[in-house]
């Protein structure tokens, strides 16, 4: 402590005129790296970590209002997760799952070798865990163009329409998605090649790295295409049709109640179809057989206690309005196309499922592309060898909120895409 | 060196506090060495100028709102003037939107940073013996958020006003067409510069005390800012996805709280609270951290139950997020979620009696001093115990529902928020002003200002308590005749709390110009702040503080001859002068 407090007097004396971020100016037992107000590298590790993990329990609560919706809504609607659920592609949603988990784990090992003194291996850790960041957005591009292209948008916006589930034409969202990043990758490239004309070897050393973490989103859409289109023949279909029915959104099924009769509805795309091709929300004309079939089902199963209630209540309200049960639409859900008063046309329950999943996700996906941004900057850093055994922080603390945002994925993947 | 008042048999141990040539108003000079400070006091010196503006700007649109009310159809807002300036505007709907961006300035702006981020910033690193906070970097964004946040207020206010209460409750906040955008990212903004302040207490209290300060050596400002810097990180995020879902839906419409897409507005209620409750003791915690070390350094007596005190802050920290439902009584929710929130509300105010019952019990037979901090101190006891016993009327739930969205409400909040935070944070800006600025003011206009705004305060908000238990509903632009006699007593009050406010304000800055310069201890505090010189150098201390206990007064005097108080030592005879204890010697462990 003597030592310090010696370098206290003098830093007051030395610098007045200075904030003290101005690093490096040769004071004799404070390192560089070490902030003028600490007085060991162990307070300021200390510091740094503890505010890293405060700061990722404000994280936690931040997504805690979220997990909170989804769990009153999905107790409110189970039969519209459930239904909605099967929208979501499990398939690419277990390919990010492994993603990011692997991503973790070069992150992870990242930290290792920053405290190992191993450079070229932080920096090829840091490099593969950000080309994992963004082939997990390009899968996710896939995902979200895909969905606002069928129309599974937020409730307000949602305009599904079971019977004409692959409209034609409307923006390419795949393009917009995609355009900021292949510029991002067209400036890398040239920095690339310019760098390497110029001989600038440290610039070249970052580009090189940069540029396989850009092309690496492109693997992503790619591995995306693929799996997308690939289960698009058979059962996707089939998926399309089920949450037609599970969420209540089709109107063709009438006024049938004996259709009540589970999942078989999947294949009643037909005459009443037509009735509401027209229409701009074609979940408009609500009706509840299928809400009732799946809830019914739901219900069935003894250890769903408090649905036989909620079944209970809906069979009479359904009785009684004839409406949705679960919002209140107008008391004519028979009203014709024509006739429709105005708040026929309201939006889908469905909609809530998908306005939960994109806040979640979305906002999951901002958390990933903050990772890029500091994790870029750690690169730059790792390249040019700042971090050694006494000065690792910045990587430990980068890798404890790239940990927590992938365990945010490993929760949101089963609860969002294997409600089944 | 002979000491007026010193006791015989002790001798004065006072390092004479050498005043350095540099202090942090002086090692550099010019607005860019102030924008990009990395220094916690000019930190805390900017917060204090921008939350004293807030409080300018809520203040004067509370003294139009209580205008308004000077009479049963109002005066103020149907005045020729306002049709004049706002002609597409109906009186009704300007008063909504004044007292909408009353209470939103007033909680967002100007109560919630105003002693944590204000005097907590320049406090926290010279109690606790730190050079500077742990993060400086984050603490200097923190109060740009501030300043961002607060530009988006005032893009609301010229935009299209607000007009939702300071609650945004949907699903009136998804219909309105005023600008519930502009000010829900102001509040989002705001609400991660408070985060910040949080995060940056929290860890600079675990890593930068110094040797020997311990956590029961810390004073007891200390313990309030640690616990309230809990509150902040822990509730503020739940605000922060809250706002961002209600920007959501208001853009998108995604149906969680807005019932024409099948949302449910309790949802956002439980939300809000579940924020806005642990909010209050961001308001709260503060005041009765400042409340301990005024009512101690002023009583020249050891604090009573320091344990307590520090552990009620802790134990309100905590059991502030479980009472959120006490604001939904009438909501809708089943009854024995009611009686469950209704009792848990209880429990809150054990730890805050605690509180007051040891403040007192500091004051008996202490050596009271009554300057302006201690002034305010007692103005405040008195005041946050009438507010607190209030909020138990309140928390019963069937007092609750007849008084509930009443003045009673509005009184019980301005009697905890006015009448114990803002009153605590006067007493604190005057305790500390000397320390800050190096100047003393008046102490007669001090007095003045405290005694205005006390009478001032009880003037305007007692009435109101009257008016709530009799079903003057809150919120209202226009009241039956029968109530204006106290309504009228109300603008009365109001008025003379602004005069009090204004005199503090003068008081303040007059001392700027011709205040006497202070010295080191002008009150004969114990705790580290006052062994640094006033103003306090660039890295707080010239060298390293001896870290003692913080309550103990035992060994500080007044000395009549110097003028100021030292610190003294019973003499040992067989001690050789020679070797004066002020070396840091103890501080080097
Ligand atoms: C000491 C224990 C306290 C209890 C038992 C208590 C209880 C309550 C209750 C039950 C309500 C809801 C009344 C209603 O809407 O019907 C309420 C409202 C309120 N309280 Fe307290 N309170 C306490 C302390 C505080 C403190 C310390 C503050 C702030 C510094 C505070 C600020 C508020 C505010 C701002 C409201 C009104 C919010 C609104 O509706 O706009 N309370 N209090
Ligand atoms: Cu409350």
């Amino acid at each position: 402590m003597a030592t310090t407090d010696a370098g206290l007097a003098s830093d007051a004396h030395e610098q007045p005129g200075h904030g003290h971020s101005d690093h490096g100016h040769g004071d004799h037992d404070h390192p560089s790296y070490l902030a003028h107000h600490f007085d060991t590298p162990e307070q300021q590790f200390d510091s740094g970590k503890l505010g890293m993990w405060l700061f990722l329990v404000t994280e936690v609560l931040f997504f805690s209002g979220m997990f909170c919706a989804y769990a009153i809504f999905r107790a409110w609607r189970p039969e519209v997760f459930e239904g909605c659920s099967q929208f979501l592609n499990t398939k690419l949603g277990a390919i990010n799952t492994g993603v990011l988990l692997f991503s973790s784990f070069t992150m992870a090992w990242g930290v290792r070798c920053a405290q190992k003194e191993q450079h070229k291996l932080l920096t090829a850790m840091l490099a593969t865990t950000l080309s994992c960041a963004t082939v997990f957005l390009g899968v996710k591009a896939i995902e979200y163009s895909h969905k606002w292209h069928l129309g599974l948008l937020p409730a307000g916006l949602f305009s599904y329409d079971p019977s004409n589930p692959h409209p034609v034409g409307g923006p390419n969202y795949l393009a917009y998605i995609c355009a900021p990043f292949a510029l991002i990758t067209i400036g890398v490239a040239i920095w690339l090649v310019v760098s390497f004309l110029r001989g600038a070897k440290f610039q070249l050393e970052c580009a090189k790295p940069l540029m396989v973490v850009c092309l690496c989103f492109f693997v992503g859409v790619g591995l995306g295409t693929i799996l997308e289109s690939g289960g698009d023949e058979g059962h996707h279909e089939d998926d399309h049709a089920v949450v037609a029915s599970a969420d209540g959104t089709a109107a063709e099924h009438g006024d049938d109640p004996s259709h009540a009769d589970g999942e078989e509805h999947a294949e009643h795309v037909e005459p009443a179809a037509e009735a509401v091709a027209g229409l701009p929300a074609a979940g408009a004309m609500s009706n509840d057989s299928a809400d009732l079939a799946v809830l019914e089902r739901l219900a069935s199963d003894a250890t769903n206690t408090g649905l036989q209630d909620e079944l209970a209540a809906r069979k009479a309200q359904s009785e009684r309005s004839g409406g949705g049960i679960l919002y209140d639409v107008s008391d004519d859900a028979s009203a014709t196309v024509a006739s429709a008063p105005e708040n026929v046309l309201r939006p889908s329950r469905a909609g809530v499922f998908f306005s939960i999943y994109y806040c979640m996700t979305g906002i999951h996906a901002i958390h990933i592309l903050a990772g890029i941004g500091v994790l870029v900057w750690l690169l730059v850093r790792s390249i040019r060898m700042d971090f050694n055994r006494n000065y690792f922080g910045p990587v430990d603390y980068v890798g404890l909120y790239w940990h927590i945002v992938d365990m945010i994925w490993i929760y949101l993947f089963p609860l969002m895409y294997l409600i089944r | 060196m002979s000491a007026g008042s010193v006791p015989s048999g002790y001798e004065v141990n006072d390092p004479g506090y050498p005043t350095p040539q540099e202090n942090y108003l002086t090692n550099s000079k010019g607005i860019l060495s102030w924008a990009f400070t990395l220094d916690h006091k000019r930190i805390g010196m900017m917060y204090l100028i921008g939350v004293s503006s807030a409080f300018l700007l809520g203040g004067l649109l509370a003294i139009g709102i209580r205008l308004h009310l000077f009479a049963p159809d109002g005066v103020l807002f149907n005045n020729a003037l306002f049709q004049w300036l706002a002609p597409d505007k109906a009186p009704n709907d300007i008063y909504n939107q004044v007292f909408t961006l009353h209470g939103a300035i007033m909680v967002f702006l100007f109560i919630i940073p105003s002693i944590p981020a204000a005097l907590g910033n320049f406090l926290v690193p010279v109690m606790l013996g730190a050079k500077d906070v742990a993060f400086p970097r984050l603490n200097l964004s923190s109060f740009y958020l501030w300043v961002g946040g607060a530009l988006f207020f005032i893009m609301a206010l010229l935009a299209s006003g607000l007009d939702t209460g300071w609650t945004f409750y949907t699903p009136y906040s998804t219909t309105t067409d005023s600008s519930v955008i502009l000010a829900t990212t102001g509040a989002f903004i705001l609400g991660f510069s408070s985060i910040f302040t949080g995060l940056n207490f929290i860890v600079t209290i675990n890593t930068m005390r110094p040797p020997g300060m311990t956590w029961f050596r810390m004073p007891l400002f200390l313990w309030a800012t640690y616990s309230t810097s809990i509150i902040q990180v822990l509730a503020t995020p739940v605000l922060g996805i809250t706002l961002l879902l209600l920007i959501a839906e208001r853009t998108l419409h995604i149906g969680i709280f807005d019932p024409e897409y099948n949302g449910d507005p309790v949802t956002f209620q439980h939300f809000f609270w579940f924020y806005s409750h642990p909010a209050v003791y961001i308001m709260i915690l503060p005041a009765f951290g400042i409340i301990s070390e005024l009512i101690s350094v002023h009583s020249h007596k050891r604090i009573f139950g320091y344990r307590f005190i520090a552990y009620s802050s802790i134990a309100i920290a905590l059991l502030s997020f479980i009472v959120w439902g006490h604001h939904m009584f009438t909501s809708g929710m089943s009854p024995i979620t009611t009686i469950i929130f209704s009792a848990l509300t209880f429990t809150v105010s054990v730890p805050s009696a605690i509180k007051v019952f040891n403040w007192v019990a500091t004051m008996f037979k202490g050596s009271i001093s009554l300057t302006t901090p201690m002034v305010y101190a007692i103005a405040f006891i008195f005041l946050f115990t009438i507010g607190g016993l209030t909020g138990l009327h309140l928390g019963t739930l069937a007092t609750d529902m007849h008084l509930h969205d009443t003045y009673f409400v509005v009184a019980h909040f301005h009697y905890v928020m006015v009448g114990g935070t803002v009153v605590a944070f006067l007493g604190g800006v005057f305790h500390w002003w000397p320390k800050m600025v190096g100047k003393m003011y008046s102490e007669v206009g001090g007095l003045l200002s405290a005694a205005l705004v006390f009478i001032g305060f009880n003037l305007t908000f007692l009435p109101q308590f009257i008016l709530g238990s009799r079903g003057m509903p809150r919120r209202y632009a226009t009241y039956d005749p029968e109530f204006a006699p106290l309504h009228q007593m109300s603008t009365y009050g109001a008025l003379i709390l602004g005069v009090g406010l204004f005199v503090a304000l003068f008081v303040l800055l007059m001392s700027l110009l011709n205040g006497k310069k202070a010295p080191a201890n002008p009150w004969g505090g114990a705790t580290l702040e006052w062994n640094c010189t006033s103003p306090p150098p660039f890295y707080n201390f010239e060298r390293p503080p001896v870290v003692g206990d913080p309550y103990e007064f035992g060994d500080i005097r007044w000395d009549t001859e110097l003028d100021r108080y030292v610190k003294v030592e019973p003499k040992r005879e067989r001690v050789p002068v020679e070797t004066p204890a002020e070396t840091p010697a103890h501080a080097s462990e």
